[in-house]
């Protein structure tokens, strides 16, 4: 039998689309859903629920569906489990499949689990699987953890893109429905800009399924298409379908998903899977309608059991009918609507059970005038059946029926108002909470508690729409509450919900999470009230006084990768490349991240290892001379008339009387007086100072000076600017520098006297501007070249020529500087490492008034004479390489825990003194040189010779050449 | 009623009827010898030791909202002990072994869940701080071990760790005791010991007032619910510490930031153990429900709200799906707030305060839920014998004055 109507509905009946669920082929129109089209052959059971493995049918239309849940495979990676398949529209080859069975939908052995459902009540899992203590993580959480989930997640990298945009406007309208497209169509023509968005994959909301509905005495269809084209027509507005607003942000930013190409057979390859808007928005309109509710009843649950505004909607949008001899369990006038659909489009009704018992209302009214069996104080309590419900139970009296549809009346959805703290006020009236006026947005239609269609549409005639009048929350009177399913998808009754209440748990956050009522993927939608009036009844106490839970968004499940965006791959985290990167590239370097740069660690030549390739480039800086890409140093330039004063105060060093031309080594403190960074400062100028920071620190160096600039001294006139990528810097080391650069610089004398260790000159080197530093971090003679960015890659080049150049990378700075014993912060500190600590308490300028830090550096334990202090390392076997970060003690005869004074902050060969050399802060360390200290490590203790940290050329006579 | 299986069958042929409430909740009394303010995870083992080790039984907890409301049900359960400084490394192995036991201790299972932490080294940076951690711990007999990059995915297999992604990984340290708890059941558990022991817990009670007599020491609180004397007061009230020891003149080095989670819908199996990258700003594992819990670093600025940016949520979620790129077609269910508190060496405060009878337990920052069982023990030791717990000693608020901070954040640029 077909369950299609002859006629009617949004769907191409002229067309077929074939796509398979389950492994069977089905067709469908264009238009259908995944769940209508089922429903067109008569496929009810469509799901399986969490934890009872309960058979389940389609219990709603939309987003709020918790049981028809179902994955789909694209094929190539692209399959995403849980999707409602009320929101799947079906295209020619879909493959779906259900979740949470085994082996099929029909015959699921995790049914057996009802069968101890007596022994699981609500957090049951709190009271057992304590004995034996091991058995939890090998037996009972594995068995748990495989019980529970809903599908499968992917196991293949999603080759999908997916894309961000931006917008702006006066009016973000959200939900188009009829409220939401009145709205929309107001604002539009003030000229202000107008965005509407809307979950479904039409607009319409609630108009779609109105049969008889006479709009301005146009059809209700005919209104919606004249309303869209009106609003398609303005260049001011901009029409999202398929597109959910998720998430209210702070100031109006509201975040959007849009769903692009999920419903396409063949999706043009350039367009992305998903988009995500954000967008600002002058005000919010919020039109987001409302949620139909179950009524809670025993067995509640079987397949054919739906809400009457689901079945309505599959006849009218899609011409499908649900049954063929149904049963209607309300407390709504809204069913009424359903009931008088169904019965014109020659559906039998067999019973319809009014909770209430003198109900008024057109719809009665007309349901009676039609002849349909309207029973008025009537309680559903129970259902018979299997796979589909086979009857309903009045009490005693049984109806036959296969499909049996409820209502509870409508609950406003009042996420997005609620993420936006506004606050929400409870109305008797309706037995539903309401949105209460907030700034900056409006709540309107159902979502505000105007459930008629003619309040929705202010200005608009509207004739011949039933009114949904009527409520009800909780267990339906004289039913028992055993296997009354509350939260379908989670399996919550509402037994479940009592005995939480019994067990003490009252506040409604506390029974959410003790029964997870509410916690499904739709995340308590058409479940919450039903729980509070359950609580509320059982507490003695009332719906508002119990209160909501706090609504979190998103409002429905949002694609990691929609949030995520293009960021991914290089994009992740766009890498920074320092000048001079493809030459170092085309030369075979090895690259190491640094922060977010790629330096190049070391160049080898063909077959040598890493350990031949940085011994050789430190021999030849110690011999010859290297070149070194110091690009990635932060460079900051410090202008203003008291750019002096202001790094006097920044740094623990003094700068006033720094002559220009001159440079000095600069150690800045954090506030409590821990080593922050470190750097060359050169004056270019009385006003003007040439600043340089590690390469991880600039950004931190920078933020730091402004902060301290625009809050604690902002009288000073400084202005600061970050010129990191602006210079290429190239370091020229090693007693050949002034050889190998000299042919090339203009304008600056070079010899020892004229241009000292420490100092700056400008000039031009191969006819280009250069801020030539003669400074150096390998303890040999040494320049540091700065060029336009732009000619870097030039002047290295023209360098390189002259042949006596060896290329090195970090690894042989590192190594090089250790020689020297010059620290690395952020190897040598941690965080914790005071100036002296590092033996540079000669950087503090004690006369100083001030500078960040120095109050913290007086307090005593800074002052401790067991503080960690920097020094060198010998191993006894030269060929030993301490390993960085191990730790060294007294006694290595001591049992576990040892008692640790240091740990080895660098350490490598040393190529130059045919050792291996760590430097390493240790307790009291500097007065400990001399002795004996051991490092245990795992199968052997190392002994180590605590020596001065500077291993090579102490006098530092190689500088000043 | 003792929690078994053999009460739960008993009770499951019984319709249910006989489960006492898990914890009374009775009026509060006009005085109790010590109150607890604050009702989380930390405040309610506070109270469950100081009943159950010091007979220290006329305990009122004060809980402004409702049992774990506040950090405790907004954290990613994360558990491991494998810190750098010996005080830290104390406090948190002390802490994991009370995890250990503790279903057992309370007859209520918490569902601690020995899964192993992992955290990813992707730079020679990362590698030698986590080196570092690695000797460290062993000498002070914590399990914590270094891993290749292949022996870490065969311990988490979803793991890329190839080296098409931004940042590759080069390493991981791997604490096999460390894992995951069921945060809303330690609350529970230790609220339904504490009151079986005689403990008062008191929710819907906000203390708006400390009471101090002419020396200047502690005689009780006001709250909402009337005054309530005490001569020991314990605050335990994470991002809200700072308010409440400013009602006792207490200026608390203190600044609170929202720090956002999220979860995915549920799936079957996916993730066996805890994965930290903090080089990328993120953390992942599965809940026992199947969702994926995920977590990432505060937002930049200081604030109470329990709310933060969508931009939060795409630098973690983008890291999430550099790392797993299966995961890009998951979804995010539910993602929510809380509000850290943080000291300046990132870590807590745990003892006397200058205001005799005063007691403080705060600055957890983004780690607290791991410490809960050894924050709790600790602490009431704290209190009932007015004077620091040898474990606790460390972490006194006069450090700050002294300068012997506990830097654990910045000697690893952790997340903790």
């Amino acid at each position: 039998m077909s369950w299609r109507t002859v006629s009617g509905g949004r769907i191409d009946r002229s067309r077929l689309v074939q796509f398979r669920f389950d492994g069977k082929s089905y067709a469908g129109h264009p238009g259908d859903t995944l769940v209508s089209a089922l429903l067109a052959h008569g496929v009810h059971l469509m799901g399986r629920s969490f934890k009872y493995h309960r058979p389940r049918g389609v219990l709603a239309a939309g987003s709020e569906e918790p049981n028809a849940l179902v994955h789909v495979d694209r094929g190539g990676g692209r399959e995403t489990p849980n999707l409602r398949a009320t929101q799947v529209e079906i295209y020619e080859g879909l493959v779906a499949t259900s979740q949470n069975r085994m082996p099929s939908l029909r015959f699921d052995v995790g049914q057996a689990v009802g069968l101890v459902a007596r022994f699981l009540p609500a957090g049951f899992y709190y009271k057992t699987f304590m004995w034996p203590a091991s058995f939890w993580k090998k037996a009972y959480e594995p068995a748990l953890r495989a019980a529970a989930g809903l599908g499968r997640a992917p196991v293949a990298a999603d080759p999908d893109r997916y894309l961000r945009r931006y917008a702006h406007c006066e009016t973000l309208v959200v939900g188009g429905g009829a409220a939401g497209i009145v709205a929309a169509l107001q604002a539009a023509a003030s000229g202000a800009r107008v965005m509407l968005c809307d979950e479904g994959a039409a607009f319409g909301g609630g108009l779609l399924d109105e049969r008889d509905a006479m709009i301005d005495g146009r059809p209700a269809e005919a209104w919606l298409g004249w309303a869209l084209s009106e609003l398609a027509s303005r260049p001011n507005v901009t029409l999202l379908a398929r597109t959910t607003a998720f998430g209210w942000y702070p100031d109006n930013l509201i975040g959007l998903a849009e769903r692009v190409t999920d419903h396409l057979a063949m999706p043009d390859p350039k367009l992305p899977r998903e988009r995500l808007w954000q967008v600002r928005a002058r005000e919010v309109v919020i039109a987001t309608g409302a949620h139909e509710r179950p009524l809670v009843f025993p067995d509640n649950d079987r397949p054919g059991i739906m809400l009457a505004g689901a079945a309505r909607a599959y006849l009218n949008r899609y011409g499908v009918k649900p049954g063929a001899r149904v049963v209607i369990a309300t407390a709504c006038d809204s069913a009424y609507a359903a009931a008088l659909d169904l019965h014109a489009a020659g559906v039998m009704i067999a019973a319809i059970g009014d909770l209430r018992t003198d109900p008024r209302s057109p719809g009665v009214d007309a349901a009676r005038a039609a002849g349909l069996p309207v029973r008025t104080g009537a309680a559903i309590t129970g259902s018979t059946g299997g796979l589909r419900v086979t009857g309903a139970l009045f009490g005693t009296e049984w109806v036959a029926c296969d499909c049996l549809l409820m209502s509870g009346g409508w609950t406003p959805s009042l996420h997005l108002h609620s993420q936006s703290r506004g606050k929400l006020g409870f109305d008797p009236a309706s037995g539903a909470f309401l949105p209460l006026e907030t700034a900056g947005q409006r709540s309107i239609g159902a979502c505000a508690g105007m459930f008629d269609l003619a309040d929705c549409m202010p200005g608009h005639a509207v004739m011949g729409s039933i009114a949904p009048n009527g409520t009800h929350a909780g267990l339906v009177k004289g039913a028992k509450a055993k296997r009354a399913f509350v939260d379908f998808q989670n399996d919550v009754t509402a037994r479940d919900l009592l005995l939480a209440t019994q067990e003490g748990f009252r506040a409604i956050e506390h029974v959410k999470r003790y029964t997870t009522t509410g916690m499904a993927t739709d995340q308590g939608k058409t479940s919450a009230l039903n729980a509070l009036a359950i609580v509320a009844e059982r507490l003695g106490t009332t719906v508002p006084e119990v209160g909501l839970t706090t609504f979190r968004p998103p409002y429905t499940p949002v694609t990691f990768g929609t949030i995520a965006g293009a960021s991914r791959g290089a994009l992740f985290d766009p890498e920074r490349r320092a000048p001079m990167h493809d030459w170092a590239a085309g030369r075979g370097a090895v690259f190491e991240d640094v922060g977010t740069w790629k330096r190049a660690r070391y160049f080898p030549a063909p077959g040598e290892t890493m350990a031949e390739a940085v011994a050789r480039e430190c021999r030849a800086v110690r011999t010859q001379a290297g070149i070194f890409d110091a690009s990635t140093l932060g460079k900051i330039e410090v202008v203003g008339p008291d750019a002096a004063e202001f790094l006097h105060r920044m740094y623990t060093n003094a700068w006033l009387k720094l002559a220009v031309g001159r440079c000095r080594y600069g150690l800045m403190l954090s506030e409590a007086g821990f080593v922050m960074d470190d750097g060359v400062v050169g004056r270019i100028a009385e006003d003007r100072f040439h600043v340089t920071t590690t390469t991880g620190g600039a950004a931190r160096v920078l933020h730091h000076m402004e902060d301290y600039l625009q809050t604690e001294f902002p009288g000073l006139r400084v202005w600061l600017t970050s010129t990191t990528e602006q210079w290429a810097v190239i370091a020229v080391q090693g007693p050949q520098a002034r050889a190998a650069i000299a042919p090339y610089v203009q304008g600056i004398d070079l010899s020892p006297s004229a241009f000292p260790h420490m100092s700056l000159r400008i000039g031009t080197i191969c006819g280009v501007p250069t801020r030539l530093f003669r400074v150096s971090f390998t303890g040999e003679l040494g320049f540091e070249i700065n060029v336009p960015a732009e000619y870097g890659p030039a002047v290295w080049a023209v360098l390189m020529e002259s042949g006596t150049l060896t290329p090195y990378g970090t690894e042989a700075m590192h190594v090089l500087r250790a020689e020297k014993g010059f620290v690395i912060v952020g190897q040598e500190t941690d965080g914790t490492v005071t100036p002296d600590d590092l033996g540079l308490s000669g950087m503090i300028a004690a006369s100083k008034r001030d500078f960040v830090g120095k109050r913290s550096l007086r307090r005593p334990d800074m002052l401790a004479a067991d503080r960690k202090q920097l020094v060198g390392l010998l191993t006894d076997d030269p060929g030993i390489v301490l390993e960085e970060g191990a730790q060294i003690v007294e006694d290595p005869r001591q049992p576990i825990p040892m008692r640790m004074i240091g740990h080895v902050t660098s350490s490598y060969p040393s190529a130059t003194l045919g050792r291996s050399i760590a430097l390493a802060l240790v307790e009291g360390g500097r007065a400990r040189i001399g002795a004996t200290l051991y490092v245990p490590m795992p199968g052997q203790t190392i002994a180590v010779r605590v020596v001065a940290p500077v291993f090579y050329d102490p006098a530092g006579d190689r500088l000043n050449d | 009623m003792k929690f078994s299986l053999r009460t739960l069958l008993t009770q499951g042929l019984a319709g249910h009827s006989g489960w006492p409430e898990q914890w009374r909740s009775p009026e509060p009394k006009a005085a109790y010898d010590v109150i607890i303010v604050g009702g989380g995870g930390h405040g309610l083992a506070t109270a469950y030791y100081l009943a159950a080790e010091h007979r220290v039984r006329n305990v009122a907890v004060l809980e402004k909202g409702w049992l774990g409301g506040g950090n405790t049900g907004r954290n990613t359960t994360i558990i491991r002990s494998n810190y750098l400084w010996d005080e830290s490394a104390a406090i948190y192995e002390h802490a994991l072994k009370l995890w250990e036991g503790l279903s057992r201790e309370l007859n209520y299972n918490v569902m601690y869940s020995a899964r192993g932490v992992m955290m990813l080294a992707h730079t020679v940076h990362d590698a030698q701080v986590f080196k570092r951690h690695v000797h460290a711990n062993r000498l002070n007999g914590i399990d914590n071990e270094w891993l290749t990059p292949e022996e870490a995915k065969d311990f988490c297999p979803p793991l890329n760790i190839g080296t098409d992604v931004r940042y590759p990984i080069v390493g991981a340290a791997l604490q096999r005791r460390g894992g995951t708890a069921r945060h809303d059941a330690v609350a529970w558990g230790y609220a339904r010991g504490a009151s079986a022991l005689g403990v008062d817990i008191i929710q819907n009670c906000e203390v708006i007032g400390i009471d101090r007599d002419a020396a200047g020491a502690v005689t009780g609180v006001e709250t909402t619910r009337g005054r309530i004397g005490a001569g020991k007061v314990g605050v335990v009230a994470a991002g809200h510490t700072s308010v409440l020891m400013g009602m006792a003149g207490v200026r608390m080095p203190l600044e609170s930031y929202p720090l956002q989670a999220l979860v995915s819908e549920p799936v079957k199996p996916v993730f066996p153990c805890v994965v930290m990258s903090n080089t990328i700003h993120a953390y992942i594992s599965q809940s026992d429900k199947g969702e994926l819990v995920i977590g990432a670093g505060t937002d930049a600025y200081t604030s109470y709200s329990q709310a933060g940016g969508l931009h939060i949520a795409e630098h973690t979620l983008d890291a999430i799906c550099e790392m797993f790129p299966m995961f890009r077609r998951m979804r995010m269910l539910r993602s929510w707030g809380g509000i850290v508190d943080v000291t300046p060496d990132r870590s807590p405060i745990i003892g006397l305060t200058p205001v005799p009878g005063l007691f403080v337990n705060c600055g957890w920052g983004t780690g607290g839920f791991k410490a809960t069982p050894g924050s709790g023990h600790v602490f009431a030791a704290t209190i009932a014998q007015g004077r620091p717990h040898p474990i606790a000693a460390p972490f006194t608020l006069e450090r700050f004055r002294t300068g012997r901070l506990i830097d654990e954040a910045a000697a690893a640029a952790v997340a903790h």
